[in-house]
């Protein structure tokens, strides 16, 4: 038995590190399996530099075709389950074929590398950055390991940014006038704003601002669009009368938000919405959708 | 179903306490493990049961007294999570990450008040954050609970002069603002209950609504107790602002508490300079708000702060607080017009109290206020309201309590003419109410034209005003409102003999009309009253300068015999004949012949023609023997005239022993001490002896009907006329003749026929005791007393 598990395991153990790695904000990211593991941030146009340690396990020699590392950018569409989109991948050879008896450390660096996109995990869609060791094997499987890190790009502040101002109704039964200080928000900040109600004929129950998110994958005839509510914030209780404004005040930073993302390697898009809704005291839902685009400060992160 | 509804709401009372209760306890573990994030979910989470929609007003409240306890817990623990270090910006965001409103609202308020403690920023801009967050609960109760909550932790943290919160950047301006933002929106949720729901469930609503009305009057009170709000910010922000949503709400229940509770919790001298501001609100609120009981509270209030002190007086004229107040009155029943006259009356009458209080000088503005009343009054039939009438009383009694004369009231030109607004009824309570503030301050009224007044007040008892319909009138009732007048008649004295007479005559001409059933009450204080004139005209020496007196006994007996007459004709011949009799004796010491003589002979024609009951005639005919035995004043025909129609009648009396009583006291007539021209002692022995046979006459018949013989009685009784002629010395009252009718007596009493009668028998024994003991006596009298035997 002790032979067949042998078999199966692989001769060696690799260890990939960065060099900064201790001092390197870690940030958490939820692997397939649904575990969440604290992995190193980085952004684009930074040195990927570190090294790959591989130890065979003892008494075993590992006799290989080459060793290399690949830094890749995958974007993993859900539905297509098993096909990645390689948007980058960089390639360093570390070690030319030959066998291996004993601990050894390969040092790499990825200079200034272009990262253009996030790294995003939705719902149909996962986008990636992995660090990729293969020591290839004539006969038997390549030895693979993967080392994921995150990628995040930060935008400085919009010069323009307007405020989001609209007047909706129903005729002869509901009118109400909306404000949302700014249409361009990062994700700590709060969404500021002010409901001001011209005519209210229905008898309402509440009013909730949502916070949607919409992710759209594929193109064509096999686009996949995907809505999910990440917020429901109750902004006022009760029916108001004409004449009453309601504040609104939303602190983004509890919810997972992304920045928007128009087009990512036209592959897919992610974009976010608030909906206010109004609802009725026999539940009829009245709503109005904006859209609002996030982005990444770096002060505020 | 009701009680279904009561059960129903029981039960999820207690739900709603369980649910809060489970969540606290949650929280409190949290806290007592310092975990915040707990804390705050479970805090949010007990708070939710506040979301219920289910409980009435007063049940809420329940939950909500629970919840606000364990907030007090959270508070502190917000305060020692910043003293470890958390910073309080920070927490006052994380409480905003809840996502339902009413428990995100409720610790912000809490972490809110923390805030303002740290000092880390201005009051004012965490308290202004505060007011317009809470705007997010549009739900009545929830929001009045809310806001009301927001109140409480926030009313010791107001940057009010004084205080420590005051700075550079906060000032009570902003203290101001925020109470008053926090009480218009609190009353525009109180009002919009009233507009929620189905108009079926109207009167619990407003049941509802009165339960909540003090959370809105809350903010009033905190308002009246920052030090900072001086008059003048009074007047420039806090009063206009205040008014200006009483007015907008339009709604009535709120006008008429908010009102009231604005005159009650801020200070007297504020609303005395504010006055113009105050009562302009006044006629803005909608007609159907009972602004006179508003009103009314505010002059109440008024009067006492000028009751409590001089000082304050001539802040009140500075102000022209009457006219103001009267102006405001006017206005307020202009836009009413649908004002009851009850509410019209009530203002009035609470004016005419404050301006008795405050201005006890000023006797036009009272005549003024009546003068509008009646203005108003005018047009209108007599009040039916019992209400209304009654209010008329309080508004006409209140002059008379307070200057305790009548004689000022007397001055107001308009009490007539609101009393002719009053039932009949009425009219004689508020007369009666008139007479006794009289009496008890023993007012004197003592000229004709005050007297012309006042009788002009109580007409309603001097006359019956509308013979249209009578009520049952209870007879002692009657009486005692006849007593009373008559009381008054009696008060009513000048000095002044012209101004008495001129008194009396007004008196006279009221009275008259009174009718039958009144002349008796009346007629005689007015006869004694004239006769107390009389006495005092007598008094008096005659007139030195021969000047042409207006005033003289002769005249006087003229209205009075007169005024007698009335009531023989009504008829009241008994009371008639005694006025005469009086009279006759009044003339009678004024020397007047024949002004007696015709007193007597219309006593005489009284006792002819209207009296004709046996009792009454006995009664009659020993009051004319008595005066008639008084008069001094008859020359020897006048007398012989009277004395022998006195005589006569005595001698017809119908009963034997009347008769006989009568005519031995006629023996008088012939005898009196003081005039030696009346000194008839044959005729005085005339009478006895006929009394005697009238004696007899009645023991016989007494014998034949009956079969026993009467009492000696009248025997002793004429036994004892005897003894006093005799003590008198009349010379026909012989010895032997009182030895004799002894005699007779004795013998009488032991004849078999005679009944038993102990009285008689001791009357006897006590008559011969005082012989016996005159004769002991010795002297003059004894001496004469001597011969007889006993």
């Amino acid at each position: 038995m002790n032979y067949l598990v042998g078999a199966f395991k692989p001769p060696c153990n690799i260890f990939i590190s960065f060099t900064d790695g201790r001092s390197r904000k870690q940030v958490p990211l939820k692997k397939e399996n649904g575990k969440t593991v604290m992995v190193a941030l980085f952004q684009s146009q930074e040195n990927i530099v570190g090294e790959v340690v591989i130890e065979p396990i003892h008494g075993k020699k590992v006799e290989h075709n080459g060793v290399k590392i690949e830094l890749l950018g995958q974007i993993e569409l859900y539905f297509d389950r098993g096909n990645f989109y390689d948007f980058t991948s960089l390639v360093r050879e570390l070690d030319v074929p030959g066998e291996l008896y004993e601990r050894k450390t390969y040092p790499f660096e990825f200079s200034t590398v272009e990262m253009p996109y996030e790294s995003y995990n939705g719902v149909n869609v996962r986008l990636r950055y992995i660090l990729k060791v293969t020591i290839s094997r004539n006969y038997v499987s390549n030895i693979v390991e993967y080392q994921d890190f995150v990628v995040r790009n930060y935008t400085p502040p919009p010069s323009i940014n307007n405020s989001i101002k609209m007047e909706v109704g129903i005729e002869d039964c509901l009118h109400i006038e909306f404000e949302y200080s700014k249409s361009k928000y990062h994700l700590k900040d709060v969404v500021i704003g002010k409901i001001y109600f011209l005519l209210v004929r229905i008898k309402l129950k509440n009013m909730e601002l949502e916070i949607r998110r919409q992710e759209s994958t594929g193109s064509g005839p096999n686009t996949y669009v995907e809505t999910e509510t990440l917020a429901k914030f109750e902004l006022m209780d009760g029916a108001p009368v004409r004449g009453e404004s309601i504040p609104i005040r939303l602190f983004l930073s509890p919810y997972e938000l992304t920045p928007t993302y128009r087009n990512i390697n036209n592959k897919f898009s992610v974009k976010y919405y608030l909906n206010l809704v109004l609802v009725d005291e026999e539940d009829r839902r009245y709503f109005k959708q904006q859209e609002i685009t996030m982005y990444r400060n770096l002060e505020a992160s | 179903m009701i009680a279904d509804g009561v059960e129903d709401e029981e039960k999820w009372l207690a739900a709603g306490i369980a649910g809060l209760q489970q969540n606290a306890f949650y929280m409190h573990r949290a806290l007592d493990s310092n975990n915040l994030r707990d804390a705050l979910k479970y805090s949010a989470q007990m708070l939710s049961e506040l979301r219920t929609s289910r409980l009435s007003p007063h049940k809420y409240y329940e939950l909500y007294m629970r919840a606000f306890d364990e907030l007090r817990k959270l508070e502190m623990f917000f305060k020692e999570e910043t003293r470890r270090g958390c910073s309080i910006v920070d927490l006052y965001e994380l409480v905003q990450h809840a996502g339902n409103i009413l428990p995100r609202l409720y610790l912000l308020c809490t972490v809110g008040s923390v805030y303002i403690k740290s000092k880390e920023a201005p009051a004012k801009d965490v308290l202004k954050d505060l007011v317009e967050m809470c705007r997010g609960i549009q739900h009545p109760v929830r929001g009045l609970f809310l806001r009301s909550y927001l109140a409480q932790v926030s009313r010791d943290k107001l940057p009010d002069i004084g205080s420590e919160y005051e700075g550079d950047a906060d000032t009570v301006v902003d203290a101001v603002e925020f109470v008053l933002q926090n009480f218009t929106e609190m009353n525009k949720l109180w009002v919009r209950m009233q507009h929620q729901g189905p108009a079926r469930e109207k009167e619990k609503r407003e049941k509802e609504r009165s339960e909540l009305r003090d959370l809105v009057g809350k903010n009033l009170h905190v308002l009246s107790q920052i030090e900072g709000i001086d008059l003048d910010m009074y007047k420039e922000t806090v009063l206009p602002r205040v008014l200006e949503q009483v007015v907008n709400c339009k709604d009535e229940i709120a006008q008429y508490y908010l009102m009231d509770c604005i005159i009650q919790v801020f200070p007297d001298e504020y609303h005395l300079q504010t006055l113009d501001v105050l009562l302009g609100a006044f006629p803005q609120l909608q007609p159907t708000v009972d602004i006179k009981t508003v009103l009314s509270r505010l002059m109440e209030r008024l009067s006492n702060y000028a009751a409590s002190s001089a000082d304050v007086l001539p802040e009140f004229l500075q102000v022209e607080a009457f006219s103001k107040l009267k102006n405001a009155i006017g206005k307020v029943i202009e836009a009413q017009p649908d004002m009851p006259i009850l509410g019209v009356i009530t203002l009035y009458s609470s004016l005419l109290t404050f301006t008795l209080h405050v201005h006890p000088d000023r006797l036009d503005y009272a005549d003024q206020v009546l003068g509008a009343c009646v203005k108003k009054l005018s047009g209108k039939e007599k009040l039916e309201d019992k209400k209304a009438t009654k209010q008329i009383v309080a508004l006409l009694s209140a002059p008379l309590d307070k200057y305790n004369d009548i004689v000022t009231a007397l001055k107001l030109s308009n009490y007539p003419r609101v009393m002719e607004y009053l039932d009949s009824e009425t009219n004689k309570v508020m007369a009666t109410v008139i007479i006794q503030s009289i009496m008890k301050n023993k007012t004197r009224i003592s000229t004709a034209d005050r007297v012309e007044a006042l009788f002009e007040l109580i007409k309603g008892l001097i006359k019956d005003l509308d013979d249209a319909f009578h009520d049952e009138v209870d007879e002692d009732d009657f009486k005692e409102e006849q007593n009373s007048v008559a009381r008054l008649i009696q008060l009513l004295h000048s000095d002044d003999p012209e101004e008495m007479f001129k008194i009396i005559c007004t008196v006279r001409k009221h009275i008259l009309g009174g009718g039958p059933k009144r002349l008796p009450f009346t007629v005689p204080p007015l006869v004694f009253s004239s006769l107390k004139l009389v006495r005092q005209l007598q008094g008096q020496e005659e007139n030195p300068f021969g000047e042409e007196e207006s005033t003289t006994p002769k005249k006087i007996f003229q209205v009075l015999n007169q005024t007698v007459e009335t009531l023989s004709n009504i008829p009241a011949p008994e009371l008639a004949l005694q006025l005469f009799l009086q009279c006759a004796e009044a003339a009678n010491d004024c020397d007047l012949e024949p002004v007696a003589y015709e007193f007597f002979t219309q006593a005489y024609i009284l006792y002819e023609e209207e009296i004709s009951d046996s009792r009454a005639q006995v009664t009659a005919i020993h009051l004319i023997i008595g005066t008639l035995q008084r008069m001094h004043v008859f020359g020897v025909e006048n007398r012989d005239t009277l004395t022998h129609k006195a005589t006569g009648y005595s001698a017809k009396l119908l009963k034997k022993p009347d008769q006989c009583r009568a005519v031995y006291a006629c023996s008088h007539l012939f005898w009196v001490d003081d005039q030696d021209n009346v000194k008839d002692g044959e005729r005085v022995l005339l009478c006895l002896k006929r009394a005697l046979r009238i004696a007899n006459a009645a023991q016989q018949m007494s014998n034949a009907a009956r079969g026993s013989a009467g009492s000696v009685t009248l025997f002793v009784e004429i036994l004892n006329k005897y003894l006093y002629f005799f003590e008198k010395g009349n010379p026909q009252i012989t010895v032997a003749a009182i030895q004799s009718l002894i005699e007779l007596i004795t013998t009488e009493m032991h004849s078999d026929s005679s009944t038993l009668d102990p009285a008689a028998d001791a009357f006897f024994a006590s008559t011969l005791r005082y012989m016996e003991f005159q004769k002991q006596k010795g002297g003059a009298i004894g001496e004469k007393y001597e011969p007889i035997k006993v």
